[in-house]
């Protein structure tokens, strides 16, 4: 007698947790394979899965195994010219003549190759970076509330039954409306019963009986009609909903498309701001995002525009800073908002302009923002720009940021820089 | 019943095959299983029950990373196997394997769903019938698992683990697993007779035995002194006194800073390491008489008209390439196929019950000639893959693989042949052959040779050389599980007639110390 099953609807991937499991053991390596494939990616698909390639040698589990050497006697099938007694060279690599001793020493040197999905990618690209000094939190919005007790009600739902409130009510409820009735009851049945005792035959007695037989029936109905629980006796749990404070953040863009820009960097400008992009929608759902770009004259685009437009000119920065400056004061009071800037440029600049710039950012950028990310992407020497912003850094410490890049390799290190969570 | 006798009602050649489509069905499958079955038995395959489950690909490919173990504790070496299974399947370097089968009462088999019904015969008849009268004939699997109570065993680990996880923490029981995996294959004790697990007598008695193993642990290395009662004699006797070839029950009973629920995982590693022990031993039998069984099954059916010509078409070309051995200068070759290597001495021993040779005459006069049921059957139940080819593998075999042998000695710059198929190597090649599948010579020989009790509690290890083999480059690596396990020093020394040839320590040994 055979038994035959169909498994198919049971759950299959009974092997999450064992791959989770490895996926922990070996996040150090995924890291960085993260980190390679990032830079060669094409800005479309820079947030699919990854293919993940790990030494096989930090991954082999080692047993006591024999090593190469020593006096081997092996068999081999498939004899087609050699007689006993002939000699040959010893192949080179393998000992043993057929390699079939390979597996003593594992998988060699091949890479352990495994697939990670698209969510995986991301959670370890963005591992431990968050917005620098986060804190304005305000009640924006009305979509997260915490349920809080706020005491007891004698409205509610069944479920919320509080059921050490509603009995005590209750108690307290017989006590005041029958205490003395009870009282009295429990008297006139021990006179009862000392008279029965005495003796039920004496005239006086049996009349007193039954006197008192009619007034404890009384009694008794009265006490009888007073309810164990009565519906105003319930007492339900009340809970309020309290809406929680969040934190509510806006970052600015701000990408240069001049002339002198070209498309190499723009490239990279825009690698930078789309891993920025990525990591606000994926961290922070409720950050708002304004993009603007930039030549002669700023303007503010949406996503689609500010990266896949192909518009371009000459340079004045601060034409950019204007802008942010507007909407900011137009859209986002510094009291209810965090803002962040984020600003990419390949440094060239009207060279009065860069006065303007440091102004602007000291006076009325600054003094607003929870922080600023310049980010230089360059591999010649820093222009005026650079040495104005590098101004605003003394000033503004651990609120102003700058960095270079100088090809696509360095911006995913640069991005991990300037947002790396900081010890507490 | 007859072996040979077929139901009456087919009157010899039964005209109606029980399914002409390659699509399979329950129903199907259930009249395949019953005919194999009716077959099986006038073979007189003694078989546990059977348990036949039909699952996705996906399935397979969990029950495949866990080795084939139907509940496993989590490890991440398991997450590790699937995902290279998972990788190369869905890249198509790999198919999945047709069948996995347990070794447990009942046995289960699965059965893949893409299959087609021919498949799912092959794998019923293999698998079912094949795979599992094997475990239940063999001494081995007789004497070293308890196939009753595998399953709840299993169950037991898991649940343990799982709850030594939440009371100590993923990473500290994931160390000592690992640690533990390494030392697998030291687990058994082979020269005793072992206790079958049982998973109840387990739970019962596992909270008495971490109490009183630590009781132990702790006299056998209390620090303060005993009032001597044997005077001064103070006489270093060796600890343990006679050699421990069985490296995690040695540590298990005696590594003096395991915490009890440590011991515990040691054990269990070591009891699924004795569960596959026998597996290990005996593979080219085990899958040689699943393959003849199935191919003689099958062609039983054919003879008996219950299958197609296309079927039967299809099946051999399955045979066939499971019993593919590529030649040695092939650059698919890795090994002698177990499956072709087992499937041709069976058939063999076939042979030379029904139509011995002169040769086999002379080389088997015990068996040339006798029933071949019989011969088998007593030739699956008493021997292991070692001693099988030792007493079996017939000159027939050698010319058919053309096996020859290759000895390879680094003390001489070349290598040479040493025994090709011919009159005078036959039995060098079988010996060879046989020793190959030796455990005791494919893996090193390590044993627990003292400790140091009084002193720094470090323990020594030895290695004895088998013909020279020095230990692999991981030697080092697996010294660090042990030191982590024993907790003070741990040296090895590899040993070639009493003559120290290389030590290993950990922690390494500092220069000019």
């Amino acid at each position: 007698m055979s038994y035959i099953i169909d498994r198919r609807p049971n759950s299959k991937n009974k092997s999450t947790v064992n791959r989770q499991r490895f996926l922990r053991r070996y996040r150090k390596h995924i890291k960085r394979a993260v980190e390679e494939s990032i830079s060669g990616r094409s800005i479309t698909d820079i947030d699919r899965g990854e293919k993940i390639s790990i030494p096989a040698g930090d991954v082999s589990e080692p047993i006591f195994g024999h090593g190469a050497g020593g006096e081997r006697r092996v068999i081999h099938p498939g004899n087609k010219e050699f007689v006993k007694g002939d000699r040959i060279p010893r192949p080179k690599g393998r000992a043993g003549g057929g390699g079939s001793n390979a597996s003593d020493s594992g998988e060699g040197m091949d890479e352990f190759q495994f697939q990670i999905s698209h969510e995986e990618f991301l959670e370890v690209m963005f591992e431990g970076l968050e917005l620098p000094n986060l804190v304005k939190r305000q009640l924006a919005g009305s979509d997260v509330f915490k349920s809080v007790r706020a005491g007891y009600s004698n409205v509610g739902n069944p479920n919320q039954i509080n059921i050490v409130r509603s009995m005590r009510g209750a108690l307290a409820r017989r006590i005041a409306l029958v205490g003395r009735p009870r009282r009295e009851l429990r008297a006139l049945l021990a006179e009862y019963e000392a008279l029965q005792a005495e003796d039920a035959a004496l005239e006086d007695n049996s009349h007193r009986l039954l006197v008192l037989e009619e007034q404890i029936k009384k009694l008794r109905i009265r006490v009888g009609r007073i309810p164990f629980l009565d519906t105003f006796d319930l007492k339900y749990n009340l809970n309020t909903k309290v809406p929680l404070p969040r934190s509510k953040a806006v970052m600015f863009c701000l990408m240069d498309v001049s002339g002198s820009m070209n498309q190499a960097t723009k490239d990279i400008a825009k690698r930078f701001f789309i891993l920025l992009y990525l990591f606000l929608q994926r961290n922070y759902d409720r950050t708002e995002v304004v993009f603007i770009r930039h030549h002669t004259s700023a303007k503010e685009v949406d996503e689609e525009e500010f990266f896949y437009s192909r518009e371009t000119g000459g340079t004045i920065v601060s034409s950019a800073l204007q802008m942010m400056k507007k909407i900011m004061h137009d859209r986002y009071p510094a009291e209810e908002w965090n803002i962040y800037g984020a600003q990419a440029s390949d440094g060239d600049n009207w060279n009065d302009d860069s006065q303007t710039c440091f102004d602007l950012l000291v006076n009325d950028i600054m003094p607003h923002v929870q922080h600023y990310s310049y980010v230089e992407i360059t591999p010649r020497e820093h222009q005026a720009l650079w040495e104005s912003y590098s101004l605003v850094k003394e000033q503004f410490k651990g609120y102003f940021a700058l960095q270079q890049i100088v090809d696509t390799r360095d911006i995913y290190s640069v991005f991990r820089q300037l947002f790396q969570r900081k010890a507490a | 019943m007859k072996p040979e006798s077929i139901p009456a009602t087919a009157g010899g050649r039964r005209r109606q095959p029980i399914s002409t489509e390659s699509e399979w069905s329950f129903e199907l499958i259930e009249e395949y299983e019953a005919e194999i079955a009716r077959v099986a038995k006038s073979f007189k395959l003694d078989t546990y029950k059977n348990q036949i489950e039909v699952i996705s690909s996906e399935q397979m490919m969990d029950a495949y990373a866990s080795s084939g173990m139907p509940l496993g504790y989590h490890h991440w070496s398991y997450g590790k196997h699937f995902l290279s299974t998972e990788n190369s399947y869905k890249r198509g370097q790999m198919g999945l394997a047709y069948e996995i089968v347990i070794n447990s009462d009942p046995c289960i088999a699965y059965l893949m769903e893409e299959n087609t019904m021919m498949m799912q015969a092959l794998v019923i008849a293999h698998a079912s019938y094949g795979h599992n009268s094997f475990f239940k004939g063999n001494y081995l699997f007789r004497t070293w698992t308890d196939a009753e109570s595998i399953i709840d065993y299993l169950l037991f680990a898991r649940n343990y683990i799982a709850e030594c996880e939440q009371r100590h923490g993923v990473d500290e029981v994931e160390a000592v697993l690992d640690s533990c995996h390494v030392l697998m294959n030291h687990g058994v004790d082979r020269y005793k007779r072992p206790y079958p697990i049982s998973a109840a007598k387990e739970k019962q008695r596992q909270h008495e035995r971490e109490e009183h193993l630590q009781r132990q642990i702790n006299r056998l290395w209390r620090t303060i002194p005993r009032r001597d009662t044997s005077g001064n004699a103070q006489e270093e006797e060796c600890f343990p006194s006679e050699p421990q070839e069985n490296i995690l029950y040695f540590f298990e009973k005696n590594a003096p800073l395991l915490e009890p629920w440590q011991r515990e995982v040691l054990r269990i590693v070591r009891k699924i390491g004795q569960y596959f022990y026998p597996q290990r031993q005996t593979q080219v039998m085990n899958e040689g008489w699943a393959t003849f069984w199935h191919y003689t099954i099958l062609h039983r059916l054919y003879d008996e008209g219950l299958v197609t010509d296309g079927f039967m078409v299809e099946f051999l070309q399955a045979h066939t390439n499971v019993l593919f051995q590529p030649d040695f200068d092939s650059p698919y070759y890795s090994g002698i196929n177990p499956y072709t290597l087992g499937f041709a001495m069976m058939s063999d021993i076939r042979r030379i019950c029904e139509n011995p040779t002169e040769e086999d005459k002379h080389w088997f006069p015990d068996i040339a000639g006798s029933d071949w049921l019989e011969t088998l059957h007593f030739a699956m139940r008493n021997f292991k893959d070692e001693s099988f080819i030792q007493q079996y593998l017939s000159p027939k075999v050698i010319r058919d693989l053309k096996l020859f042998c290759v000895l390879d000695d680094d003390n001489l710059d070349e290598i040479e042949i040493s025994a090709i198929h011919d009159q005078p190597g036959y039995q060098y090649i079988r010996e060879t052959l046989a020793g190959q599948y030796n455990l005791g010579d494919r893996e090193p020989n390590i044993q627990v040779y003292n400790v140091d009790r009084r002193g720094n509690r470090a323990l020594y290890l030895r290695h004895f050389q088998y013909k020279r083999k020095p230990l692999g480059d991981s030697a080092d690596e697996v010294l660090k599980h042990l030191h982590r396990l024993w907790g003070f020093d741990v040296h090895l020394d590899s040993v070639h007639n009493d003559e120290i040839v290389a030590s290993f320590h950990c922690p390494p040994a500092k220069k000019g110390g």
